[in-house]
């Protein structure tokens, strides 16, 4: 047994699951795509993109790290973190120029939360296809 | 861009659809499981949806 336990798994190379990681990232979704789980990248690219999408649509702000108090760290540059998991998605945004100040309504509100939690999946589909490809997961 | 104007509770269905298509996708092993786990999500998310509507009108009178 406590030989058994002594037995590590060898790491898996870096070259194996960088690609579907950084490609996950940068297109939600892309990771599945590379490991051919074509169904499951669709479905990933689909309801990220469509969240974001929605979080753009009700005019939601994106985070830009501050710094300040403890709460004002943790919110502006977690709230940045997952814009920043969007990848292309957050990229494209930013590089077309949106400036969405941060005002009142729960409209707006709902939208910030959509664009930070449309990353946040993302980093989900990230770490699946992780597993996928060092073979954790089928 | 086109702006959209909703109600609590459509954003928080479309979230709840979102979130649940992919956290069902990520988490189980077979296609079949992934289904009733992403509708279980789902339902979760509903009745959480409607209670705790249900306990902010109460608690507010």
């Amino acid at each position: 047994m406590a030989k058994a336990e002594a037995i590590k798994e060898a790491p898996v190379p870096i070259s194996v699951w960088l690609p579907p990681v950084a490609v996950g990232w940068l297109v939600p979704g892309g990771g599945h795509f590379l490991l051919k789980r074509q169904g499951r990248a669709a479905l990933i690219l689909v309801s990220v993109t469509l969240m974001y999408l929605f979080g753009l649509f009700m005019r939601g702000t994106l985070f830009t790290p501050e710094r300040g108090d403890v709460l004002t760290i943790l919110i502006t540059y977690g709230g940045f973190i997952g814009n920043l998991a969007s990848g292309v998605l957050y990229f494209l945004t930013s590089w077309l120029g949106y400036n969405q100040p941060d005002i009142a309504g729960h409209v707006h509100d709902y939208g910030t939360k959509f664009l930070v939690s449309a990353g946040l999946l993302n980093l989900l589909g990230i770490v699946d296809a992780y597993e996928i490809a060092v073979g954790k997961k089928d | 861009m086109p702006k959209m104007n909703l109600t609590h509770f459509e954003a928080s269905l479309l979230f709840a659809l979102c979130a649940s298509i992919v956290m069902g996708l990520v988490t189980k092993k077979t296609d079949r499981e992934r289904l009733l786990y992403g509708l279980y999500l789902f339902g979760c998310f509903l009745a959480s949806l409607i209670g705790l509507g249900w306990l902010m009108k109460l608690g507010h009178g």
